[in-house]
């Protein structure tokens, strides 16, 4: 019997309110609890109803971290799905539609015709149920069993009651069957049974949320913006059970000094928002780095410029959140390339940001925002908690407290109003004193320049950790991402590697850019035959940025800013050119 | 108890004779009389010269942008809401630059004082027309007369249910600062919008002008009253009515919040430990 499926697609299209997302959840949930390495990725429009979207899936006995273009099962939730991706599927691939649904009938052989909605009317008494129908007839073109279906089901519609219950599981089961009977192509095919292992299934934006919570954040405001809205949907639905306050703001501008507000009062906060919304807090993120109060920012890239593709990725921002903010003042920025660095990069954000008293940017996209991966877990000792902010007691011995008191290190002890006794705590926008009221001298100006810019810089330099490689040790090629393109990058070098040397250069921690006493990887790129910056931008803004502070110049980029991510075959043609 | 003393800060450095001067005294009594220590208030403040006010006090202090006060004001008070809040702005600060702010923190009611020196003029950068200036008025900006019709702080607090709406003027700072001690007392957001005359860019609104024009509500006048109160918010020229326009009782915006309705958010401990279980739901 053949074994195939090793590293399978699954893409799921129809229109915005089909429930594409809920049957796509479902069957990533179900792979990634039998054991499959799942990486999923949505494309979907700026409307609630109507229209184009898709949700595709890839699951595999190995680990995977991109989208295929090519299809092995198309579920067509409309007609307009078949038109668009037939020519994506595979020639020994399926077509999972309902042609009394769509209205029209296919007769080639990768077609299988189930009748979702008759089924879900027949066996559910309502056509509500046919997606369920539709992900069971998934799962039994698979053979998979329908055991993590039944739990997903259950679990789903425990609210509903015992009926919606049991009329839905029939329905997956009816679905399941349907398709099982009715697939003379299945047979002869067999899917592998994975390891005995069950994976954690996280998309990039819960990442940083789970990261947040985490990290001890307490207070986060923001207002909903595609595609950062996730982390407020996130931190509010545990407001209740972790004790946060989490508050949706009238706009940026009053996020960003709401949580200016929080953290000044001593609690760990957070701001989120997409590009045009951070557009709007960057007095704010100016005010932050004037009065030295600890501030994590999410920035989740979307295509600009002004409203652009709202639903869409692209890695554009970089050079904007590098230079925003009038005046001079520290910052740092990462730029995850996975939800698992997400995670921990948003724990190193707080960290950060308290200890140095500065703001730092969580940079994503929507790319990784909105794509699940598998890990086996995500452990605990890494994560770092310290407190950094005094109370009353922390300050015995402190005769006469300054928030902005000069130190070798330019930071100040960070007293917290209200709690730190008979301690004042005076915090200013205007250039400040010591005590923090306003002064108009150039000498105290050019020694709080130095507290708060100069003195700091080198210690935050030290913090930054060296651009990860992967692949060939000395490579004679050398592929350079940051931030989202991680996955994409790393699958191509797998496959380039068969016959080359080659590797993936990541930088997941953008600025300050790393020095390079742990890794030169600035000499590494000069030895490399060939080096190319990859980006999902138009002008190359992480080549720049690198050029800027290094002096290393790019002689080849490979840009991508159509709104879509890199897939595989397309990034795999494009380094090709060059090779 | 504290004294005026511990309330002294830095050196003035507004204009001599200016209707500032007049509202740090009234608030430092206040602060006095009401038993306040300074390390129990918090003053949140904005751009203009309004926003120097909290540095010629003692007090924590967060000295922030033009227009931003309020959400600032507003997320302390969500994280410590065991202080006093006093939110300080100007007009142009307040009712322009932040307006839309104010229209949300009068929806929230969190539990704060805001207190607004409405001079009807832009007094730090030298002469401009505010939103409280009144139409037709002749300014190096506006030559021909501002075009625009001037704002009704109160008016528009009224129409929005706000918790505490009240006018003083510091041509009075004995009835402004027990007009303050009210506000600071009172439970929910209280606007006290305080006539303050700009002695150096506003020729028309002067102590004089005031004098002849304001005076107190009267003795029996029902606060409570949404209709009356709205009347008389709109009361402007002739005669100009001061004291608390109007009151609502309702929750305020800290104990709509379950979780902090017990302990100060900046008061609960965080430990990894608890929030480990999280991770296994996305398993």
């Amino acid at each position: 019997m053949e074994v195939k499926f090793l590293d399978y697609t699954l893409r799921i299209g129809g229109e915005a309110g089909q429930g594409l997302q809920t049957i796509g959840g479902a069957l990533a949930k179900i792979f990634s609890r039998k054991g499959y390495h799942v990486f999923t990725h949505q494309d979907y429009m700026s409307r609630v109803r109507g229209g184009h979207n898709y949700y595709q899936i890839r699951f595999s006995n190995q680990k995977v971290s991109a989208s295929r273009d090519m299809v092995d099962i198309l579920l067509a939730l409309d007609l307009n799905t078949i038109e668009i991706h037939k020519k994506s599927v595979r020639d020994d691939g399926f077509i999972l539609y309902d042609s009394e649904t769509i209205k029209k009938k296919f007769e080639a052989p990768e077609f299988i015709d189930v009748p979702f909605k008759k089924i879900a009317l027949d066996v559910g008494k309502s056509s509500i149920m046919a997606n369920t129908v539709a992900t069971g007839a998934v799962l039994g073109l698979l053979g998979l069993g329908l055991e993590n279906l039944k739990e997903i089901l259950k679990s789903t519609f425990k609210k509903k009651g015992e009926e919606v219950i049991e009329k839905n599981l029939a329905c997956a089961e009816a679905g399941y069957n349907y398709a099982l009977t009715n697939c003379p192509r299945c047979e002869g095919v067999e899917i592998q049974e994975p390891e005995e292992k069950k994976f954690m299934l996280i998309d990039g934006i819960q990442a940083i949320g789970l990261g947040a919570l985490m990290s001890g954040c307490k207070f986060y405001s923001a207002y909903p913006m595609t595609p950062s809205t996730g982390i407020l949907n996130y931190l509010a639905s545990k407001a209740e059970e972790h004790g946060l306050v989490v508050e949706q703001a009238e706009d940026e501008i009053s996020a960003i000094n709401m949580a200016i507000g929080a953290s000044f009062t001593g609690v760990r906060a957070m701001t989120g928002s997409s590009g045009g919304g951070f557009a709007l807090m960057i007095e704010g993120l100016s005010l932050a780095g004037m009065t030295e109060t600890p501030l994590v920012i999410a920035e989740i890239q979307r295509p600009g410029p002004a409203t652009g593709l709202p639903t869409r990725t692209e890695q554009a921002d970089l050079l904007f959140i590098l230079y925003a903010g009038h005046g001079e003042f520290p910052k740092v920025i990462f730029e995850p390339g996975t939800p698992k660095q997400a995670f921990y990069l948003t724990n190193r954000a707080f960290e950060l940001a308290e200890k140095y008293q500065i703001p730092v940017f969580i940079q994503s996209d929507q790319y990784l925002g909105d794509s699940e991966w598998t890990f086996e877990n995500f452990d605990f000792e890494h994560l770092i908690y310290n407190d950094y902010r005094l109370r009353e007691k922390d300050l015995e011995g402190v005769e006469e407290y300054k928030r902005y008191r000069y130190s070798d290190t330019g930071i100040s002890l960070l007293a917290v109003p209200g709690e730190a006794g008979k301690h004042l705590v005076v915090a200013d926008s205007d250039e400040h004193d010591e005590e923090g009221h306003i002064i108009e001298d150039d000498e105290t100006r050019i020694k709080m320049v130095r507290k708060r810019l100069l003195k700091k810089l080198p210690l935050i330099k030290k913090e930054i950790e060296a651009p990860l490689l992967y692949g060939d040790a000395s490579p004679e090629i050398v592929l350079v991402g940051h931030g989202s393109t991680y996955g994409v990058i790393k699958e191509v070098v797998d496959i380039l590697s068969r016959d080359r040397k080659v590797a993936m250069m990541h930088f997941s921690q953008i600025y300050p850019l790393p020095e390079r006493d742990r890794l030169d990887y600035i000499e590494l790129l000069e030895k490399a035959k060939l080096a190319i910056s990859i980006e999902n931008n138009a002008t190359g803004q992480f080549a720049k940025l690198l050029r800027a502070e290094t002096g290393f110049d790019f002689t080849h980029q490979i840009l991508k800013y159509d709104g879509r991510p890199f897939t595989i075959e397309n990034l795999k043609e494009e380094v090709n050119a060059y090779l | 108890m504290p004294t005026s003393e511990d309330y002294k800060g830095q050196v003035p450095a507004w204009c001599p004779g200016c209707g500032n001067f007049q509202i740090l005294s009234a608030v430092k009594q206040a602060l006095v009389e009401l038993d306040i220590e300074p390390w129990e208030v918090l003053v949140v403040s904005g751009i203009g010269q309004s926003g120097k006010l909290p540095h010629y006090m003692k007090c924590h202090t967060f000295n922030g942008l033009h227009g931003r006060t309020l959400p600032v004001a507003t997320a302390a008070k969500l994280a410590n809401h065991s202080m006093h809040v006093i939110a300080v702005a100007g007009d142009g600060d307040c009712y322009g630059e932040g307006g839309n702010h104010f229209l949300h923190a009068i929806r929230r009611n969190p539990n704060i004082t805001l207190l607004v020196h409405d001079n009807q003029i832009y007094g730090l950068t030298k002469g401009q027309a505010s939103p409280t200036t009144a139409k037709g008025t002749r300014t190096k900006v506006q030559p021909s007369g501002v075009p625009a019709e001037p704002l009704n702080p109160l008016a528009l607090a009224i129409s929005q249910n706000c918790s505490f709406v009240a006018r003083g003027f510091s041509g009075d700072p004995e009835y402004l600062k027990e007009l303050m001690k009210a506000a600071i007392t009172h439970k929910g957001f209280s606007l006290l919008d305080i006539l303050q005359p700009c002695v150096t860019f506003n020729k028309v609104n002067t102590f004089k002008w005031y004098r002849e024009r304001v005076y107190k509500l009267e003795a029996e006048y029902d606060p409570y009253d949404r209709m009356k109160a709205f009347e008389r918010a709109l009361e402007w020229g002739e005669k100009i009515p001061n004291g608390i326009f109007y009151k609502k009782d309702k929750d305020t915006l800290e104990e709509m919040f379950p979780t902090i309705r017990e302990t100060p958010l900046v008061r609960q401990k965080f430990s990894i430990e608890d929030v480990k279980p999280e991770i296994e739901k996305f398993y």
